[in-house]
C-alpha cells in the first residue's frame, strides 16, 4: 500500500514535468523478442509461374508413367463376370428367380455355363456381386451388435436395441442379430471345369483367407471362450429368420464355424455402395506348371436361395486374378494419365506466360 | 458538455417542485432534523457493498448458462444436440454434444474465474476499514459497513470509501486536493472546496456537533455533474442553506492528496456512487467481417436448409415404391412403420439438419474469438508503438474490431492534442494592436526578466499605459491554474531542479499554462490563491493581492470564462477571456480593429489565439451579478442553464484589452502519417473546435491540403453573402465538372472542403419549407465524397459525432475512424465505427471510451496500415477458409445420400465428424490467423497504397466468397467421386501385405469415409498451406503437426477395441486402407487433383494482372536485400504529376509557413542554445526576425518533410 502511493506520487511528478519515465514506468515496455514483435525468421514461399513450373513439370513426369504403369496392370488384370439373376426367361436360374418362396423346403439349383477364352494363371478369386442391395442404408448398417459379435455372453442374449426388428424371434433372442445378419448372401455357388474330354471335374474352392485377419481373429469371437461346442454355447438363442439354419452350422470346420465363419465376416463388413462385390473363394493355385483356370468351358452351379428381384437387384459371379495393386481397376490409371498430361500441359502454358508476362514485370521494376 | 442530455435526464426524474421525489435527503450523522424544518420523506438507501461480480455461487450455473445460449450461434448448436437426443438421428448426440459442451466450458471457466476474481477484489474492497465518527468518537468499521448520512473521516492517500460531501479539511481554507487518476486517469490535483459553515470543524466532537441536512439529486452517471444544497440548523434559527456543486463532491475510487485528513459525509454509497454508476459497459461494435460473416452464414443456413428439404423430397420420391423403402432385408420397426407419414418426414428434415449441421461450424465462433483475443496482443506488445515519454503502449479495450482497423476509409481527427502536440507556448500578446513578445524561452524560465518586453510601438501615453497593466494583470488573474508548490515535490527531484524555483502550474487546459507561464516571462508572475486572495508578483517586483469573488468557469459553449476580483484598491473588476467569436460581439469599447487584424494574421499563421476583456464593475453592479450568481448556484433544477443565463448578464459591455498568441506544434510525424493515410486511400476529415485559419494553417501543415489543393469554403461568411443553397449548388458544380474535365486522371484532382459549425448546423437542419431544395444532405455528402481532405472547423462536441454518424449513414456505408484526445472527442469516438483515444494532455476520458489508445498519432500510421491489414487478411482468411473447409466436409456426405437411399448414412465415423473441426483443422487455421504476414511490416509500412487492396472489405465479398464456395464444392466433388469410381468400377482392394496372407480384402462404407475423410485433411491443412505466406518454425510445427495428429489418432483409434464404445466399425479400417497401394496412389491422386485449380488460379492472377500486394511480394523476393530502397509501387500506380507535386511543395508561401510550424528544428536549437548559457543573438535572428512580424522567412525543411 505505502510502495504504490509511493509510486503514484511519482506518477503525478513525471506526468506534469512530463520528465522522462521512472522506472516503474519502464517496466510497461514491451518486450523486445521476435514473437511479440512479429519478427519470427520465417520463410516465405509465393506462388508465381515461376515456381510453380518445375512442380508441374515434376509432377507431369511422375504422374504419366505411374498411371501407365497402372493401366497396363490393370489391363493385365482377367476378369469374368456372369449374371445368374435370371431376369430373361432364357436364363438357366428364371425359373428359381420366379419360383421362390422363403419356407420351400427344396433348393433349387440352375447351372450356367460360360467359356474362358483365356488361362487364368496365379490364384483366382472368386466374388458375388449384387446390385441395388443397399447395405449403406442407415437403418441396415446400423443394425448389429458388435459385442455381441465379439462373444460377448450378456449381448447374446440380450442383444442391442440396435437390432430391432430383428432382435428376437418368438421371445428368443437372435445370434447374430440384426438386418445385416439376417440377410446374409446363401447362394450357394460351385464350379466345374468342363474338361475337352468330357469330364466335369469340380474346381476346389477355399474358404477361408477371404475376411481381414483381424476381423476374424480380435473383431469377431465366438461365445464361450474356446468351446468347442458351439452348439450348446448357443442354447437359448434362435437363428436369425431368414437363415435355413443356425450359426454354429455354418462350416463343419470349427475353426470356420459361428461367428468367425468368414463368409460370415465377409457379409457383416458392409459395402459403400449399393452395387457392391464380395469375395467369396479364393481358387488357390495348384503348381507353376498348369494355369488356375484354363482356357475352356465351365460349369457355374448355383443354389439358388436368395431372392433380390423384389428390389430389381442383379447377383452375379465374377472371376479375377489380381496384381500389386489390387483388382482390375483401369480408371486409377486413366486418371493418374490424364492429370499428369494435364499438368505438364499447363506447364508449358505457365512456362509461355511467364516468359511473357514475367519479362514485362521485370522491365517494369527496371524501369522505376 | 452534454447539457441537453443532462436536462433531458433531469426534467425526465424530475417533473416539478410538487413531486419532488427523485431527490434524496441526509440527514449528517443520522441526527434528525429540527421539528417542522421539512416533510420527511423516509427513503432507504442500500448500503456500501459494491457487488461488481456477476455471478454468486449458487447462480452461476443457471445465469452463465442462460448467458451462453443468448449467444445465436451456441443456440444454435444447442437446438442441434436437442433434436439429436430426441430424434434417432444418423449422428449420436456426441458429435455436437461434445464440441458445444466444451465451447461451454471454456466459456464459463473464463468467465466464472473473472468472477471470482471480481468477488475477491469486491471482498477486499468491502472489508476495507474505514473510520467513522459516531458520537463525537472515531469508530472503525468497515467499508460496506457504511451508510448514508455517516460522516466519514479519510487520510492522505486513502480512497473515499463512497461519494462524500466534504464538510472540513485539515487544510484552513477548508480544501483538500484530489487525484481522479483511477476514475478518469487525470492524474492532476483537484482542489475540492468545503462549505463554509462547516469548514472550520477540527475535532470529531465539533464535526459531530454538526446539524444539517443535505438535499441532492438521485445519484446519476455523470461524474462531473452534482447539484445539491446543505441546510445547517443552529440553534433556533432559520437554517442556513448553502449550495453544492461537483466541487463538494469527493468520489468513491479518487485519492485524497496533500491534506492530511478531511471530514465528509456519505451521499451516495454502494452501487450508487458515480463510480459504481460508469461500470456500465459501452454499446457493442460490430465489425464489417463479423456483418459479412452472418451474412455467410445465413447464406449457409439457408444452403444447410434446402440441402435437407431437397433429401427429404427425393427420399420420399425415391422410397415411393415399397421394395425401396422397405425390401426384405431391411424392415423398419413396428413402432416406427406406425409412425404418421408427416411426422415421419419431419423427423427426416431434422434428421438431414442434423448430419449436415457441421457446414456451420462451432468452432468458427471460438477460433475467430480466440483469434481476436490473442490477435490484439500483438498490438499491445508493439514495441514501435510505445511512447517512451509517456511510458505506455499502445491499449486494446476491445478486440472485436481489430480488422475493422484494416478497413478504414474516413478518418475523422481531432486538431488540438491530436494532430498537434498540445504543447503550448506562448508566442505573443498583443494590446490595442501592440504587440509583446517575450524573449527566448527554456523551459519556462526567464532568461532578463526585465528587458524582456519588447514593444513594436513604442510610444507610451498614459491610456495605453493602463490598458497595458489591466492586460497582464487580467491574463495574471482569469484563469484557474494551480501553483504546486516546492514542499510537494520529493528530495529526488529537488535534486534534479536544483537551484531553480521549483513550483509550477498545473491546470486541466494547457493553454491556460502557456498564458500564466508567459506573463511570467514578461514579468508578471503569479504566485498563489491564499485565502481566497490572487497574488501577483508584478513587473517591480511588488505583490499585489486580489481578492477571487467569483469564478464563471469556462465551457466550450459560451468559449470564454471570466473572474470578478477585488482588487486592493476595492474596485470590483470582471476578467474576461475567451474566442474571439465570442468576445467580441460583447464588446463596447477598445481598439476593436486593430486587435481584430492582429488575430486574425496570427490565425493565419496557426496560432492559438483568445481575446481579453474586462468592465468595471460598480458596488451595485456586483451585488446584482452575485445575486444572480447565487441564485443560479442555489437552483437544484436547471442549474446549468440557469448558470450559464446569470453569466450572459454579467458577462457583457466589456472593454476589449488585447489578445494572445499560443502555439500549438504539429505532432512529430503527423505529417507524415497524413500523407500516408492520403495515400492509402482514406479520406482525412479534421474536426476542430478551433478558427478557420487557424486549423486550416494547421492542415497546410500536417499536408492535409496540399499546393494542388483546390479549397473549397463552406462557411458562414460565404453563407452570408449568398443562400446556402447556390453556394452548395455551385460546389457541387465544380466539384462535378473537375471530374467530368480530367476524365480519366481522376487521382489528378484534389479537392478541399472547409466548413465551419455554423453552415454545417444550417445543412444538416431539415427544411421544412421547400422540399425541392430541402435536400442539402444529399449535396453536401456528394461534395465531402470527392474531396480528399474536409476540415471542420467551430465544431462542438456533439457536432462532431453528427458529422461521423452522417457520413456512417451515407450511400456507401464507409467505415469511420474516429482519433481523439479530449473529453470533447469522447462523442465522436463512440459514434465512429472505430474509436481511437490518445493518451494526451487533456487527462484520459478520450483513450477511456475508445476502443484503441495509443499514446500518438503517429502510431496510427502503423496500427492501420501495419496491425489493421494484417488483421484483416487474417481474419478474412479464417472466415474464407472456415467455409471452405465445412463446404469440403459436408458435401459429399451430401453426395452420398444419393448412392445411400437418402437415409441419413454419415459418411464419417463419429469420431471424424467431431474432431473435424475441433482438432484436426482447427490449429493451422489458428495460428495463420495470428502470425500471417503476406509481405512484410516494412514493405507495408513503405507502400500505403497496399491498404487499397484491401478496401471495402475486398477479401470478404460476395465473388470471393462463391469462390471459395465453389474452390470447396469442386473439392468435395472430387474427393466424393474419385473415391466413388474407385469403389464402384472396380475391386478396390487391400492386397493384404499387411498381414501374413497374401489375398485381397474387401472395403466397406467405413474404408470408403475414411479415405474421403483422408484426402480431405490432407487437402484442406495443405490449402492452408499454400496461401500460407508466413512460415514460421510454430507453421511448420502446427500445420506438418495436426497431419501427424490425424494419422496417429486414426491408428490409435481403429488400432484397439474400445470398450466403451457399442460399435466396433473403425477397428483397423484405417490400417487396412493404408495397406493398399491404390489408396496410397488415390490419396495422392486426389489431393493433387483438388489443389491444381486453386493453384492455377493463383498464379495466373499473379501473372496476367498482379495486385500491389502482389507486385510487393515479388519485390520483397526478387530484391530480399534492398528493399527498402525501392520506388515506391504507388507512383507506378498513380499519374505523374500528382507524385511530383505531392513530394515537391516546400516552396509555397503557405507551405513555407507550414513547414516552419512543423519544424521542431529552430526550438530545439533555441532550447539548446538558453541552456547553454547565453542567447547568441545572431544564431537567434531568423528566429527573431519572425516573432517581430517582419514577414515570413523560409526554414529549410525539416527532417521528417524531406521525401
Amino acid at each position: 500500500m505505502m510502495a504504490s502511493s509511493y509510486n503514484a506520487k511519482d506518477e503525478d511528478g513525471h506526468i506534469t514535468m512530463s520528465g522522462p519515465g521512472g522506472g516503474t514506468l519502464r517496466s510497461k515496455k514491451p518486450e523486445n523478442t521476435a514473437f511479440k514483435q512479429q519478427r519470427l525468421p520465417a520463410w516465405q514461399p509465393i506462388l508465381t509461374a515461376g515456381t510453380v513450373l518445375p512442380a508441374f513439370f515434376i509432377i507431369g513426369l511422375i504422374f504419366i508413367p505411374i498411371g501407365i504403369g497402372l493401366y497396363v496392370t490393370s489391363n493385365n488384370i482377367k476378369e469374368f463376370e456372369i449374371d445368374y439373376t435370371g431376369v430373361d426367361m432364357s436364363s438357366p436360374c428364371f425359373n428359381c428367380s420366379q419360383n421362390f418362396s422363403w419356407n420351400s423346403t427344396k433348393p433349387c439349383t440352375c447351372t450356367i455355363p460360360f467359356y474362358l477364352d483365356q488361362p487364368y494363371e496365379s490364384n483366382v478369386f472368386m466374388y458375388y456381386g449384387l446390385s441395388n442391395f443397399y447395405q449403406n442404408h442407415r437403418r441396415y448398417v446400423k443394425s448389429r451388435d458388435d459385442s455381441q459379435l465379439n462373444g460377448d455372453m450378456e449381448s447374446l442374449t440380450k442383444p442391442s436395441k440396435e437390432c430391432e426388428p430383428y432382435a428376437s424371434h418368438e421371445n428368443k433372442p437372435i445370434a447374430p442379430c440384426g438386418a445385416i445378419a439376417n440377410s446374409m448372401f446363401n447362394d450357394t455357388l460351385e464350379l466345374f471345369y468342363n474338361d475337352p474330354n468330357g469330364t466335369k471335374i469340380q474346381i476346389p474352392l477355399t474358404t477361408t483367407g477371404i475376411a481381414w485377419w483381424t476381423d476374424k481373429h480380435v473383431k469377431f469371437r465366438n461365445p464361450g471362450g474356446n468351446n468347442p461346442n458351439l452348439t450348446a454355447v448357443f442354447q437359448g438363442t434362435t437363428k436369425p429368420v431368414n437363415w435355413r439354419k443356425p450359426v454354429y452350422e455354418l462350416d463343419a470346420d470349427p475353426e470356420n464355424n459361428g461367428f468367425i465363419n468368414e463368409d460370415f465376416i465377409v457379409w457383416m463388413r458392409t459395402a459403400a455402395l449399393p452395387t457392391f462385390r464380395k469375395l467369396y473363394r479364393i481358387i488357390q493355385k495348384k503348381n507353376n506348371m498348369v494355369p488356375t483356370l484354363p482356357r475352356g468351358n465351365y460349369t457355374l452351379e448355383v443354389v439358388y436361395n436368395y431372392p433380390v428381384r423384389s428390389f430389381e437387384g442383379r447377383k452375379r459371379m465374377i472371376l479375377s486374378t489380381i496384381s500389386w495393386m489390387g483388382g482390375k481397376n483401369p480408371f486409377l490409371g486413366i486418371a493418374y494419365i490424364t492429370v499428369g498430361s494435364v499438368c505438364f500441359f499447363l506447364g508449358v502454358v505457365l512456362l509461355i506466360i511467364h516468359h511473357k508476362y514475367g519479362n514485362r514485370n521485370n522491365s517494369a521494376d527496371i524501369s522505376n | 458538455m452534454d447539457f441537453t442530455l443532462l436536462r433531458n435526464i433531469i426534467s425526465r426524474y424530475c417533473v416539478g417542485e410538487e413531486n419532488w421525489v427523485d431527490s434524496r435527503t441526509v440527514y449528517i450523522g443520522h441526527k434528525e432534523p429540527p421539528p417542522g424544518a421539512e416533510a420527511y420523506i423516509p427513503q432507504r438507501y442500500p448500503d456500501n457493498r459494491i457487488v461488481s461480480s456477476k455471478y454468486t455461487f449458487w447462480n452461476f450455473i443457471p445465469k452463465n448458462l442462460f448467458e451462453q445460449f443468448r449467444r445465436i450461434a451456441n443456440f444454435y448448436f444447442l437446438v442441434i444436440f436437442l433434436v439429436q437426443l430426441i430424434i434417432d438421428t444418423p449422428t449420436s448426440p456426441v458429435t455436437s454434444g461434445l464440441p458445444l459442451f466444451f465451447v461451454i466450458t471454456v466459456t464459463a471457466i473464463k468467465q466464472g474465474y473473472e468472477d471470482w476474481l471480481r468477488h475477491k477484489a469486491d471482498c477486499s474492497i468491502n472489508e476495507c476499514p474505514v473510520d467513522v465518527v459516531q458520537q463525537g468518537k472515531l469508530v472503525r468499521t468497515q467499508s460496506h459497513k457504511l451508510r448514508v448520512g455517516d460522516i466519514v473521516v479519510v487520510r492522505e492517500d486513502e480512497t473515499f470509501p463512497c461519494d462524500l460531501i466534504l464538510l472540513s479539511s485539515s487544510r484552513h481554507d477548508g480544501t483538500c486536493y484530489v487525484t481522479t487518476a483511477s476514475l478518469d486517469g487525470e492524474s492532476s490535483h483537484k482542489t475540492y472546496y468545503a462549505v463554509p459553515d462547516t469548514m472550520a470543524f477540527r475535532t470529531e466532537r465539533e464535526v459531530d456537533s454538526l446539524h444539517a441536512t443535505i438535499e441532492c439529486e438521485q445519484p446519476q452517471p455523470d461524474l462531473y455533474k452534482f447539484v445539491g444544497r446543505i441546510n445547517i440548523y443552529k440553534d433556533k434559527e432559520e437554517p442556513v442553506v448553502r449550495p453544492l456543486g461537483a466541487e463538494n463532491l469527493l468520489l468513491r475510487g479518487a485519492t485524497l492528496k496533500n491534506t492530511q485528513h478531511i471530514y465528509a459525509v456519505a451521499v451516495y454509497t454502494g452501487m450508487e456512487t458515480k463510480m459504481a454508476l460508469n461500470y456500465q459497459s459501452k454499446s457493442q461494435k460490430r465489425s464489417a467481417v463479423e456483418k459479412s460473416m452472418n451474412a455467410f452464414l445465413i447464406v449457409y443456413l439457408c444452403i444447410l436448409i434446402s440441402k435437407a428439404v431437397i433429401n427429404t423430397v427425393l427420399k420420399y420420391a425415391w422410397q415411393w415404391s415399397p421394395d425401396r423403402d422397405e425390401p426384405w432385408y431391411n424392415h423398419r420397426t413396428e413402432n416406427e412403420r406406425q409412425r404418421h407419414v408427416v411426422i415421419r418426414a419431419f423427423t427426416d428434415f431434422l434428421a438431414f439438419m442434423v448430419l449436415f449441421n457441421y457446414i456451420i461450424p462451432v468452432s468458427m465462433y471460438v477460433t475467430v474469438e480466440m483469434q481476436k483475443f490473442l490477435g490484439s496482443y500483438f498490438i499491445t506488445w508493439d514495441e514501435e508503438m510505445f511512447d517512451e515519454e509517456l511510458g505506455e503502449g499502445a491499449q486494446v479495450n476491445t478486440s472485436d474490431l481489430n480488422e475493422e482497423l484494416g478497413q478504414v476509409e474516413y478518418v475523422f481527427t481531432d486538431k488540438t492534442g491530436t494532430l498537434t502536440e498540445n504543447n503550448m507556448e506562448f508566442i505573443e500578446c498583443c494590446v490595442d494592436g501592440n504587440v509583446y513578445i517575450p524573449h527566448a524561452i527554456c523551459n519556462g524560465q526567464i532568461l532578463s526578466a526585465a528587458s524582456s518586453i519588447d514593444m513594436i510601438d513604442s510610444s507610451p501615453g498614459g491610456y495605453r499605459r493602463e490598458h497595458e497593466d489591466l492586460f497582464f494583470r487580467a491574463l495574471c488573474l482569469c484563469h484557474t491554474v494551480q501553483v504546486k508548490e516546492e514542499e510537494t515535490v520529493d528530495g529526488i527531484k529537488r535534486g534534479i531542479h536544483q537551484g531553480r524555483p521549483t513550483s509550477f502550474y498545473i491546470s486541466s487546459s494547457p493553454d491556460e499554462v502557456a498564458l500564466v507561464e508567459g506573463m511570467k516571462r514578461l514579468g508578471y508572475t503569479y504566485l498563489r490563491l491564499k485565502d481566497n486572495h490572487m497574488e501577483i508578483l508584478n513587473k517591480d517586483d511588488e505583490i499585489e493581492r486580489f481578492e477571487l469573488l467569483h469564478v464563471l468557469n469556462f465551457d466550450s459553449v459560451r468559449r470564454r470564462m471570466s473572474v470578478i476580483v477585488k482588487s486592493s484598491s476595492g474596485d470590483y473588476l470582471l476578467f474576461c477571456k475567451g474566442a474571439d467569436s465570442s468576445i467580441f460581439p460583447r464588446v463596447v469599447s477598445g481598439k476593436v480593429e486593430q486587435v481584430k487584424a492582429r488575430v486574425e494574421q496570427n490565425a493565419v499563421e496557426g496560432l492559438r489565439t483568445l481575446c481579453v476583456a474586462y468592465r468595471r464593475l460598480s458596488e451595485s453592479e456586483y451585488v446584482e451579478a452575485c445575486h444572480h450568481l447565487t441564485e443560479a448556484k442555489l437552483a437544484l433544477q436547471d442549474r446549468e442553464q440557469r448558470l450559464a443565463q446569470a453569466y450572459d448578464i454579467i458577462e457583457r459591455d466589456f472593454v476589449l484589452l488585447g489578445a494572445t498568441a499560443v502555439e500549438d506544434r504539429l505532432q512529430e510525424k503527423a505529417a507524415d502519417t497524413i500523407e500516408s493515410l492520403h495515400k492509402a486511400g482514406m479520406k482525412v476529415w479534421v474536426l476542430t473546435g478551433d478558427k478557420m485559419e487557424t486549423a486550416a494553417a494547421t492542415c497546410y501543415a500536417s499536408k492535409l491540403f496540399r499546393r494542388s489543393t483546390q479549397i473549397l469554403e463552406l462557411t458562414k461568411k460565404r453563407t452570408e453573402e449568398q443562400s446556402l443553397h447556390d453556394v452548395l449548388f455551385e460546389l457541387n458544380r465544380t466539384v462535378l465538372r473537375q471530374r467530368s474535365i480530367s476524365g480519366l486522371s481522376v487521382d489528378c484532382l484534389d479537392f478541399g472542403l472547409i466548413i465551419d459549425g455554423a453552415t454545417l448546423s444550417a445543412v444538416l437542419k431539415p427544411n421544412q419549407e421547400s422540399a425541392g431544395h430541402g435536400n442539402y444532405r444529399e449535396i453536401f455528402l456528394e461534395i465531402c465524397r470527392n474531396c480528399s481532405a474536409v476540415l471542420c472547423c467551430r465544431m462542438a462536441p456533439l457536432q462532431k459525432a453528427q458529422i461521423v454518424k452522417l457520413i456512417k449513414a451515407s450511400k456507401e456505408h464507409p467505415i469511420t475512424l474516429a482519433i481523439g484526445d479530449g473529453a470533447n472527442d469522447v462523442s465522436m469516438i463512440l459514434e465512429a465505427h472505430v474509436g481511437i483515444g490518445i493518451m494526451g494532455k487533456e487527462g484520459r476520458q478520450a483513450a477511456r471510451n475508445s476502443d484503441y489508445a495509443i499514446p500518438k498519432f503517429k502510431h496510427l500510421k502503423k496500427m492501420l496500415l501495419v496491425h489493421g491489414h494484417y488483421y484483416y487478411i487474417r481474419i478474412a482468411e479464417l472466415v474464407q477458409y472456415f467455409f471452405y473447409k465445412n463446404v469440403c466436409f459436408i458435401f459429399p456426405q451430401f453426395l452420398y445420400q444419393f448412392f445411400c437411399g437418402f437415409s441419413q448414412q454419415p459418411l464419417y465415423d463419429t469420431a471424424y465428424l467431431t474432431l473435424y473441426n475441433i482438432s484436426f483443422t482447427s490449429l493451422p487455421i489458428l495460428l495463420y490467423s495470428l502470425v500471417e504476414q503476406h509481405v512484410t511490416m516494412e514493405t507495408l509500412k513503405r507502400e500505403p497504397s497496399l491498404y487499397r487492396d484491401i478496401a471495402k472489405n475486398s477479401l470478404l465479398r460476395w465473388p470471393v466468397f462463391l469462390y471459395w464456395t465453389c474452390l470447396g464444392v469442386f473439392d468435395a466433388v472430387i474427393f466424393f467421386f474419385g473415391a466413388y469410381f474407385l469403389f464402384d468400377n472396380t475391386t478396390f482392394t487391400s492386397n493384404g501385405q499387411l498381414m501374413t496372407t497374401n489375398t485381397q480384402m474387401m472395403f466397406g462404407n467405413w474404408t470408403f469415409g475414411t479415405l474421403v475423410f483422408t484426402v480431405l485433411v490432407f487437402t484442406v491443412t495443405l490449402k492452408l498451406a499454400l496461401d500460407t505466406h508466413h512460415w514460421t518454425w510454430i507453421n511448420h510445427f502446427v500445420i506438418w503437426g495436426s497431419l501427424l495428429f490425424y494419422v496417429i489418432f486414426s491408428l490409435l483409434w481403429g488400432g484397439i477395441i474400445w470398450p466403451f464404445l457399442n460399435y466396433q466399425r473403425m477397428y483397423y479400417v484405417f490400417m487396412q486402407m493404408l495397406s493398399s497401394g491404390p489408396a496410397w496412389l488415390s490419396i495422392i491422386l486426389l489431393i493433387t487433383v483438388s489443389l491444381l485449380p486453386d493453384v492455377i488460379k493463383k498464379v495466373l492472377c499473379r501473372a496476367m494482372c498482379p495486385t500491389a500486394t502482389e507486385r510487393a511480394q515479388d519485390e520483397e523476393k526478387l530484391l530480399p536485400g534492398s528493399a527498402a530502397e525501392l520506388t515506391p509501387l504507388s507512383f507506378r500506380r498513380s499519374c505523374k504529376g500528382m507524385s511530383t507535386d505531392s513530394s515537391h511543395l516546400h516552396l509555397s508561401a503557405v507551405d513555407t509557413l507550414s513547414l516552419r510550424r512543423s519544424d521542431p528544428l529552430p526550438h530545439k536549437l533555441l532550447a539548446h542554445l538558453a541552456e547553454g548559457g547565453g542567447a547568441d543573438l545572431c544564431s537567434l535572428s531568423p528566429y527573431m526576425l519572425r516573432l517581430s512580424g517582419a514577414g515570413f522567412a523560409y526554414y529549410a525543411p525539416g527532417p521528417e518533410t524531406s521525401v
